[in-house]
């Protein structure tokens, strides 16, 4: 049986209090205890950030690399070792902007990855900088006037890229989002869980409150089909008034994993290689 | 014997398929091939060209003058024709590329005529011209012909038909309207088929896949993409992973997340690719994750000569990366050497838990260089030190940065069923959570670094060719070592008496294998493919030795024997 008690770490948490982080720890691990996920078989892979400190919270096996190169870290853990929990965790800032690239891509290759983003639309490590989800007019130091991009939407993004599993989750709502993990984790393919966190220290405009006020759930009640990819373009573009949480939109196609010959059997780390079995290559060149 | 034919054409003119032909004949019969190819940033036209040196002893340089000359185009005559010996043979198609000549030792064939009437083809010029090639040299025709066999077979009895009767009218035309014999005759030979030709890409590859290598990931970039490419080749076979990438910096990434997973795993890349990778080579250093890479060089800066080759990025690869931690950088200077050295490369990262980088360039790692063996038992595999499920009995805090003697701490691979671990790119303890202790950062800086001198134990000596003492050493490294044994050779030859001093093993450099004293009373030239004698800098910081004078060439083309000994008579 594993237990919440199983992924305690003593490591002490650098957050500010109130920040939404907490929050997302916490689903966290209660997503882990629901699916049984031993410890030692899960990894998860983070950039540079607030978001990213969170697997030193957490007893598992972490690699916490560098700002934006999540992704790549990830996939590299993952096809060497496909047995492994692989969960790639970031900042807006680490995986919309320098990690922008890798996000696309990672998307493509549906790789069996978790990806959690904690979304609050501000650079907080580097203390309270736009960010590439902040929104249209966000005041911070580097933009005095008030951003001047409209803010990238990361879900509509996915949806484009055919990303299998589409999602976002809210901070405030740790049940829902523990569920949403769960979900993303037993996904077959790459999942995108945005999670809109609050910052208190640099982000006065989406706070608590604000998200509170506006969040609701498409996959409680509704008729909301994730399947129909249209449909979740449209869902994928409402912000406002109204901000939707849940999963957007999910489809199965083929893993990357599942399309390599070289590890249908045994991962890459469990096979050995005998150098002499080489000597009929080289007749080759003969 | 030593006989050197240039095809020079366009580049989609097949001046490939035609060296490939002649070598393939050559080292079949045991002779050495050595074939270096000039070509252009281009898919279509430019000037292009691989010359195929062949010799009864073994050769690893490109000859100055040439004794056959296939022009596929005019371009080829203008530019090429100088190279030719006094008793030289130009081989073209006046009509088919515009050119007449009155000298007698220039041939016009009509190698288009000849490939439609008898070939049923205009492609089939490339096997006209071999025949053509090898009549000049007058072996055996029949062994070009099992050479086609062989090389076609897949595409049909037809195809392999067409090329041989194509093959065998261009023999026969120059036998025919030669005046003399002809000039160049390689001595008959039987077929024994035990020497190998491949490329210095193709040798990094196999010491990398032998070693086991079992991931790769790559972006495409002149002059490494042969190495991505022949491994893509063999990765079915091998059960190897072979991902392209998205870019250069998400390759590396990718290749640390293997090896901290625990696969071998590498990427190869050029410069400007490199340049993309240096903060996660960083990132190798700072987590202690193995990590092989190899750094095929082409002229620089910025995008430079993408097809050209150069030795200018050893100062950069030395110092790349932010901050200080170990690294070890090789470089090879024929195949035997580079299979060997990967192995090194992997075993020197694992042991030590940090990035290795190997330097080839283009020069290297396009030539095509014949090898008596390729000795599988020369690769050993040292993981290093990882800890089993075994070897940690109970459930246990385990620490990943544990302080030790040697600055190695013993790894554990995520999934391990009695421990986790933490591995961090920040300041971190010894459990491998983020620190801001001063004392903390003190020790793991120096950790780290203690590393360095295990390390450095572990570099190899130079080679010293001929061995003992000499006045005059020509000091070289990577690539460079055939054209400068060659130098050193016919200046002895010449009554200088020289030697040449050959590093493989660059760095962290160990002055123990090194001879100060003696080197105190030689004179040093340094030979080097860049602009400001990297290698020799490095040495005499090193060292404390004065170089002499260098003979440096950054024009993007690789050295000749005959550039070196003539440069050598002017300085000394
Ligand atoms: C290559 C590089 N550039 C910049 C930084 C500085 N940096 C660290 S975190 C960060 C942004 C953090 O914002 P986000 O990713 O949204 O994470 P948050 O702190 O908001 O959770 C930046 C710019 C860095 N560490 N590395
Ligand atoms: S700065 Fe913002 S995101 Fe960072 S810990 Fe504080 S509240 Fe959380
Ligand atoms: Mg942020």
């Amino acid at each position: 049986m594993v237990t919440l008690e199983d992924f305690h770490s003593d490591d002490p948490i650098a957050w500010c209090p109130g920040c939404g982080n907490f929050s997302i720890l916490k689903a966290l691990k209660k997503a882990l205890v629901d699916i049984q996920q031993p410890p030692n078989e899960l990894i998860i892979v983070s950039g540079i950030g607030q978001a990213p400190k969170t697997p030193h919270y957490l007893r598992c096996n972490c690699f916490n690399g560098l700002h934006g190169r999540t992704l790549p870290v990830a996939t590299g853990i993952k096809l060497a070792n496909h047995k492994l929990t692989v969960l790639a965790q970031g900042g807006d800032g680490d995986g919309y902007g320098e990690g922008g690239n890798h996000f696309l891509h990672a998307m493509r290759r549906n790789i069996n990855i978790t990806y959690l983003v904690h979304n609050n639309q501000v650079y907080g490590l580097t203390k309270g900088q736009a960010s590439p989800t902040s929104e249209y007019g966000f005041v911070t130091k580097t933009t005095p006037r008030g951003a001047r991009n409209p803010a990238f939407n990361p879900l509509l993004l996915a949806i484009a890229c055919d990303c299998s599993f589409v999602a976002r989750g809210f901070a405030g709502e740790i049940e829902h989002l523990a569920a949403l993990i769960k979900k993303g984790i037993q996904h077959k393919g790459f999942a995108l869980i945005d999670i809109l966190q609050p910052c208190v220290s640099f982000n006065r405009v989406n706070t608590f409150k604000w998200y509170s006020d506006r969040v609701y759930k498409i996959d409680v009640n509704s008729q909301y089909d994730a399947a129909d990819r249209i449909n979740a373009f449209e869902k994928a573009q409402e912000w406002g008034d109204k901000i939707p949480i849940g999963v957007f939109y999910r489809i199965q196609r083929p893993t990357l994993e599942d399309q390599i010959p070289a590890i249908a059997e045994k991962p890459l780390v469990a096979q050995q290689t005998d150098p002499a079995v080489f000597s009929e290559l080289l007749e080759t060149f003969k | 014997m030593d006989i050197s034919i240039r095809i020079g054409g366009e580049a989609g003119q097949g001046i490939q398929s035609i060296s490939s032909i002649i070598a393939r004949t050559f080292v079949r019969h045991d002779f050495y091939v050595f074939i270096n190819q000039d070509f252009a940033s281009r898919i279509r036209g430019g000037h292009n060209f691989d010359q195929v040196r062949i010799s009864n002893a073994p050769v690893h340089a490109a000859a100055d003058k040439i004794q056959i000359l296939v022009a596929l185009d005019k371009e080829t005559t203008r530019r090429d024709i100088d190279c030719l010996a006094d008793n030289g043979i130009l081989l073209f198609d006046g009509d088919g590329i515009g050119f007449t000549s009155e000298n007698p030792n220039h041939l016009s064939i009509p190698f288009a005529q000849i490939a439609s009437e008898v070939g049923k083809s205009k492609i089939m010029i490339n096997s006209v011209a071999t025949g053509a090639a090898i009549a000049l040299t007058d072996f055996e025709l029949r062994q070009v012909l099992d050479c086609l066999q062989e090389q076609f077979q897949q595409k049909g009895p037809e195809t392999v038909e067409n090329n041989q009767k194509s093959a065998t009218a261009g023999y026969d035309f120059v036998r025919q309207n030669l005046k003399e014999k002809p000039p160049f005759r390689v001595p008959p030979a039987k077929s024994v088929r035990q020497k190998m030709l491949l490329t210095g890409s193709q040798a990094i590859a196999l010491g990398a896949m032998a070693s086991g290598l079992k991931f790769y990931s790559g972006y495409p970039m002149s002059p490494a993409t042969p190495i991505m490419e022949f491994i893509s080749s063999q990765a079915a076979t091998y059960n190897i992973i072979l991902e392209q990438a998205e870019d250069e910096i998400a390759a590396i990434n990718m290749v640390i997340g293997a090896n901290f997973a625990g696969a071998r795993a590498m990427t190869a890349t050029s410069g400007g690719g490199f340049c993309l990778m240096v903060e996660a080579l960083s990132l190798a250093g700072m987590t202690e994750t193995p990590a092989v890479i190899v750094v095929a060089q082409r002229p620089g800066p910025s995008t430079g000569l993408p097809t050209r080759t150069e030795q200018g990025d050893l100062n950069f690869v030395m110092h790349a990366g932010h901050g200080d931690f170990p690294r070890a950088i090789l470089a090879p200077g024929y195949p035997e050497q580079a299979l060997c050295l990967m192995s090194k490369a992997f075993n020197l990262a694992d042991k030590y838990q940090t990035p290795v980088i190997v330097l080839g360039d283009q020069h290297f790692n396009d030539a095509y260089f014949t090898v008596d063996e390729l000795n599988l038992r020369d690769i050993t595999i040292d993981r290093g030190h990882i800890l089993t499920d075994q070897d940690l009995p109970t459930p246990q805090a385990y620490e990943r940065y544990a302080p030790s003697e040697s600055g190695i701490s013993s790894r554990i691979l995520p999934g391990h069923t009695k421990a986790v671990l933490y591995a961090d790119s920040d300041e971190h303890t010894q459990e491998g959570h983020i620190t801001e202790s001063a004392t903390v950062r003190n020790q793991m800086v120096r950790k780290r670094m203690q590393k360095l001198k295990g390390l450095r134990r572990e570099i190899g000596p130079p080679e010293i060719y001929p061995s003992g003492e000499a006045e005059l050493v020509l000091l070289g490294w990577g690539s460079t070592h055939g054209v400068i044994k060659e130098a050193v050779n016919k200046l002895n030859q010449n009554g200088i008496v020289a030697q040449m001093v050959h590093y493989s093993e660059l760095f962290p450099f160990n002055p123990d294998h090194i001879a100060i004293a003696a080197l105190t009373k030689a004179k040093i030239i340094a030979v080097e493919n860049n602009y400001l004698g990297q290698f020799a800098e490095f040495f005499s910081k090193s060292t404390g030795l004065s170089v002499d004078q260098k003979i440096l060439k950054y024009d993007g083309r690789p050295f000749t024997s005959h550039e070196i000994v003539e440069q050598v008579k002017d300085v000394i």
